[in-house]
């Protein structure tokens, strides 16, 4: 885009064009990375001991300087702020990719342990043989339950949030108009903002009224997920309603169509590409929240497919509780931690990817 | 769906389909109304389940503290938290998603959009894990002890410095890495909607493209960069699991980052301890919980008020 117009120099050779004279050429710009690099690797050695980590921290920092120090000399100041703000820039980018990178890779690597036939069939309730098996490295318990659990609270809240999510969407872009609908859109805001942990104490405080103190449930876990969910079913949806053209619905108006048909027949239709990946994109939110369904549903050894009562194992909790109170032998329990970890990241990566193609395969033509 | 059977095909003297406008508009409207009808139950169930512990004497319970000592630490620990979180993240988001959108191949822009808004989804338990796991012996190994050997003048790093990397300073560098995504998603859209004119006509008067980044750029995109970064620090003080795992928590206030005792946050305490509370206990957890709902309802007024204020302001 715009790079192509601010500096056609970069990649001219130096010297003879009157366009790129007094400019730093290729060569010299990678003279100044290796000449950095070779100041990183030195730097290590000389401060007691050579260590991969150090010294491309070193080498980064003495590029950002070396392109200043050289850019100033060989150029101007302008040009040398420039190249910082551009070193600058490229090093942060380069310096978060590195956590980011981590944190994949580590629940790859230690997911994989105990990502097995295993893990996706059996439970926690385990026989004492079992339990005693895991001493000499036996693989048993799986979290299957929990797999059910997340997918049945998550599916709950889904069946509950996508209908007033979008009913919602549908008042403020067709119908909204005057106080109601500002202090609508202001409230779906502060909803928007709601941290998690609160959202499931309302849950647990609308249902120790009704059930009694103490009491967890799936469907308690399902009204927090709700709560986090909905706005988030309702921005995407509005904005994707925003996007229908205004001659549609005026075409349609105009050969009588009552407005609710319009909108159920020719808005909807419309946009439903961007609604149904909002919709997804909203689960994959959502399926890995924790704290909520610590405090609502709880966790279960068995599988238990009543929502209604008693607790439920759900993915993220189980990572949560094996891996902050793991049982005997602890590394059994950590291993299932890490795998329940990378079952929920490949969930949301699978749900991603339908969003994506989705979004590609549902939109109609000529939009966009 | 019975709307949909209810159809008047006939249409004779009354205007066509009132019925199902009727019910169709009476839904949508419904389902507005409901919206602030669930905030309003939000805020009113939390203060009925609160109410023992506002108006009971809760010193009879463990600690002896009364409400206010007992909130008090961890309302100072979730600031401190999302704060130094903030800090960390908020200049290296916009350095992302300037390179992003200003620097990188436009390919590879598209790639790294994808990418990032995929992180923002990583459950906070996972961030956990990995903080835990790999981010704290780290800094426990190598960064710590230097902090504590050459800047321990400072309080914010006077030790002794956590062997285990239990500390403040990782809880808020892991949120960062958290809350990075989000501002960079923020800041990726609005610096994309900056109008090309403005940028031409910067570069055309022989502007480097940082002087261009600069001068139209940044002065278009803060708005939107200060609610990104307002929509970060919602999302930092009511992050819970990274920090129940990660922090080893004490009852005090300190500006101490790198030591074993550390206060902690509203959010992660009621993690930890409310699957083993009950009665009094749970009452006045639920009390914290308000007060969070408090804290992050004002920060987020506030980012609603900055972006309004902002945008018109740009648009001129």
């Amino acid at each position: 885009m715009t790079a192509t117009l601010s500096a056609p120099s970069d990649q001219a050779p130096s010297g003879k064009n009157p366009l790129s004279s007094g400019r730093l050429g290729t060569m010299q710009h990678a003279g100044i990375g290796l000449a950095a690099i070779a100041i990183g690797i030195l730097a290590t050695i000389v401060s007691g001991g050579f260590k991969w980590g150090w010294a491309l921290i070193f080498a980064a920092i003495s590029y950002v300087v070396l392109i200043y120090v050289v850019a100033r000399l060989l150029e101007d100041r302008r040009q040398a702020t420039d190249r910082l703000a551009t070193a600058v820039m490229t090093m942060s980018f380069v310096l978060v990719l590195f956590p980011l990178v981590s944190v994949a890779w580590t629940v790859i690597s230690k997911g994989s342990a105990r990502f097995d036939a295993t893990f996706f069939s059996e439970t926690m309730r385990l026989t004492p043989e079992q339990l005693a098996s895991q001493n000499d490295g036996a693989e048993v318990g799986g979290a299957i339950h929990a797999v059910y659990g997340t997918l049945m609270v998550t599916g709950l809240a889904a069946l509950l949030s996508v209908p007033i999510g979008l009913f919602t969407a549908i008042y403020l872009v067709e119908y909204g108009r005057g106080r109601l609908a500002r202090w609508t859109t202001a409230m779906v805001d502060v909803m928007t903002g709601i941290p998690s942990i609160v959202a499931g104490l309302f849950a647990y405080a609308l249902f120790v009224l009704v059930f009694g103190p103490g009491t967890r449930s799936g469907i308690a876990g399902s009204v927090a997920l709700t709560v986090l969910m909905t706005p988030v079913v309702i921005r995407s949806a509005e904005e994707m309603l925003r996007l229908v053209p205004d001659e549609l619905r005026e075409a349609s108006f105009a050969l009588g169509v009552p407005k609710w048909k319009t909108i159920v027949k020719i808005v909807i239709p419309t946009a439903i590409a961007g609604i149904l990946t909002g919709v997804t994109l909203s689960i994959a939110r959502v399926i890995g929240e924790t704290a909520p369904l610590l405090v609502t549903a709880g966790l279960a050894q068995d599988t238990n497919l009543n929502p209604f009562s008693d607790r439920i194992a759900t993915l993220p909790v189980y990572t949560y509780q094996l891996y902050k109170f793991p049982t005997l032998p602890p590394q059994a329990s950590i291993d299932r931690a890490w795998a329940a970890a990378l079952t929920l990241v490949v969930i949301v990566g699978i749900l991603f990817t339908i969003a994506r193609v989705m979004s590609t395969i549902l939109k109609p033509k000529g939009l966009r | 769906m019975t709307i949909l059977d209810q159809s008047p095909q006939t249409g004779e003297i009354a205007p066509v389909g009132k019925l199902g406008d009727r019910i169709f508009g009476g839904l949508a409207r419904g389902a507005g109304i409901l919206i602030l009808v669930t905030l309003a139950a939000v805020a009113l169930f939390l203060l009925s389940e609160a109410w023992p512990a506002l108006t009971g004497d809760v010193t009879v319970l463990d600690g002896g503290d009364t409400l206010v000592e007992y909130i008090g630490p961890l309302v100072f620990g979730t600031f401190l938290a999302a704060t130094l979180a903030l800090v960390l993240a908020t200049p290296l988001a916009v350095a992302v998603a300037l390179y992003i959108t200003h620097y990188a191949p436009k390919r590879l822009a598209l790639t790294m959009g994808y990418f990032i808004d995929l992180l923002a989804a990583i459950p906070s338990v996972v961030f956990g894990l990995w903080g835990i796991t790999v981010f704290a012996p780290l800094l426990a190994a190598h960064v710590y002890p230097w902090l504590e050997a050459n800047l321990s003048f400072i309080p914010l790093f006077a030790g002794p410095a956590s062997t285990s990397g239990r500390t403040m300073m990782t809880a808020g560098m892991v949120l960062a890495v958290m809350i990075l995504p989000i501002i960079t998603a923020i800041s990726r859209e609005v610096f994309l909607q900056t109008p090309r004119l403005h940028e031409e006509a910067s570069l055309a008067l022989g502007a480097t493209r940082w002087e261009m980044i600069r001068q139209a750029v940044l002065p278009y995109g803060r708005s939107g960069v200060i609610s990104g970064a307002m929509l970060g620090l919602g999302r930092a003080l009511g992050e819970t699991m990274a920090v129940a795992i990660i922090l080893s928590p004490a009852d005090l206030y300190t500006l101490n980052l790198i030591s074993n005792q550390n206060s902690n946050t509203i959010a992660a305490n009621i993690a930890l301890k409310f699957p083993e509370s009950s009665g009094l206990e749970v009452n006045r957890l639920i009390a914290s919980g308000l007060v969070l709902f408090a804290i992050t309802f004002a920060v987020n007024a506030g980012a609603r008020r900055i972006a309004r204020a902002g945008f018109s302001g740009a648009a001129g």
